[in-house]
């Protein structure tokens, strides 16, 4: 029974390996299910916003602000958000291989491309690929805060206001269900924000300080409450990504360990029936 | 008795939401206090205490590190910022990212631990206000 032992052996370490996948598939539900109640949570704030900014912009149709004008096209920045931590099937590579082909495009224009970097895997990732990185923010952990990328966007938002780029652009992984999750780009800068018909001739805000003034405020909230709800939305994608990658991996586990059980159970028969023939054998040989 | 819907909202979450017969808010002109059928009114807050004075007179308080107030007639919205905001809060932040960004690429360490102790101070002072304000029996 020369090879047994060492299936044996196999078997147990291919057992251990299921647990931990198991395990992960576990943790990775019950973070996906709070990830999906903040993406909910932050909702209401991203909504009003958007209202307001819509008024706003009715409300202000001589004043155009920086963020809301469209410039000729000479440099463009991507703020690429990506998760920190691994094991999460395709869901950083998806994203980056979006990434690389819409940079592609626009190199294929002469347009510069700069990026921003969210997670430790677009970090890691661009530093391979090389390529200017404006700002990076990592280590958000399970409840992503809003103080975390602040940093980050203003980053992006100065370029913007100086004129080193001329559009800003946010890559995430949109959550679509448990099982789909999808790259997305989304423009952030300039800002084109959605017009409410018909609003400006019924009513009007009274504006403390001037309209122009909380323009600013009111973009800038805005452009932070769309990055925070695509950091949020990309750790509920992590989750579902994670989750299903280490349920495919603990199925398949469970095919190795069958496959195994088999073999094994073959070889012991095999040397009990070689056994059982050699004692016969000698058995016959003595009485014969 | 006329009331005032009030809904406090920040970017990670719903904060409070209920009717009240009057309002407080540090705008950015002034204190503002907003009643029932008040104009609509959009402005800005500074960090400070929003007060929400219930039907029964009395108020509870509400922490702002600054935000939007947005009021309709019988509706009033405060977009909150949970941290603390303002220039220098932002330029330190910017300006940890980037220094974080080069020093990812260099591999090597960091030195923004002042601007986080900066920001840290100042939030840390208008906390401590706060609960200044909240402790003295006056008010």
């Amino acid at each position: 029974m020369a090879g047994a032992k060492e299936i044996r052996t196999k078997i147990k370490s291919v057992k251990n390996t299921q647990k931990i996948t198991r395990a992960m598939e576990k943790v990775a539900m019950s973070k996906m299910r709070r990830a999906q109640e903040r993406m909910a949570r932050a909702r209401p704030y991203a909504e009003k916003i958007r209202l307001v900014l819509g008024h706003l912009a009715s409300a202000n149709l001589e004043y155009k602000h920086t963020y809301t004008v469209e410039r000729p096209v000479k440099r463009v920045a991507y703020l690429i958000v990506s998760s920190d931590r691994g094991l999460a099937g395709g869901l950083n590579m998806n994203a980056f291989r979006v990434a690389v082909r819409a940079i592609k495009e626009w190199k294929d224009q002469n347009v510069d491309v700069d990026v921003a970097l969210i997670g430790n895997k677009s970090i890691s990732f661009f530093r391979r690929i090389g390529g200017t990185v404006l700002g990076t923010a990592n280590q958000l952990g399970d409840k992503p805060q809003l103080s975390q990328v602040l940093g980050v966007i203003k980053v992006l938002t100065d370029a913007y206001r100086n004129g080193q780029v001329d559009r800003v652009f946010l890559l995430s992984t949109e959550f679509v269900n448990t099982m789909t999750q999808k790259p997305t780009i989304r423009q952030l800068l300039p800002v084109v924000p959605v017009k409410e018909e018909g609003l400006l001739s019924h009513w009007d805000y009274i504006y403390e300080p001037s309209s122009a003034e909380l323009m600013d405020t009111v973009l800038q909230r805005y452009i932070e409450s769309q990055v925070y709800q695509a950091v949020i939305e990309n750790a509920a994608s992590e989750q579902s990504a994670r989750m299903v990658a280490m349920k495919s991996a603990s199925d398949n586990a469970g095919k190795i360990i069958g496959a195994l059980q088999l073999t094994y159970n073959k070889a012991r028969q095999a040397s009990i029936t070689k056994e059982l023939s050699e004692i016969v054998g000698g058995a016959a040989a003595i009485s014969g | 008795m006329a009331t005032l819907h009030v809904d406090i909202v920040a970017a990670e979450g719903h904060i409070y939401s209920g009717d009240a017969s009057m309002l407080f808010a540090p705008a950015a002109m002034g204190e503002v206090g907003i009643a029932p059928r008040h104009a609509p009114l959009l402005t800005t807050l500074k960090p400070g205490t929003v007060r929400v004075k219930l039907a029964d007179g009395s108020e509870l308080p509400f922490f702002v590190g600054g935000g939007i107030l947005e009021v309709q007639p019988h509706l009033v919205t405060v977009l909150a910022d949970t941290a603390l905001r303002g220039e220098d809060a932002d330029e330190a932040a910017a300006a940890a990212s980037k220094a974080e960004a080069e020093a990812k690429l260099a591999g090597a360490k960091s030195e923004m631990d002042i601007a986080k102790a900066n920001e840290e101070v100042t939030m840390a002072a208008a906390r401590y206000e706060f609960v200044k304000k909240l402790k003295s029996p006056t008010r």
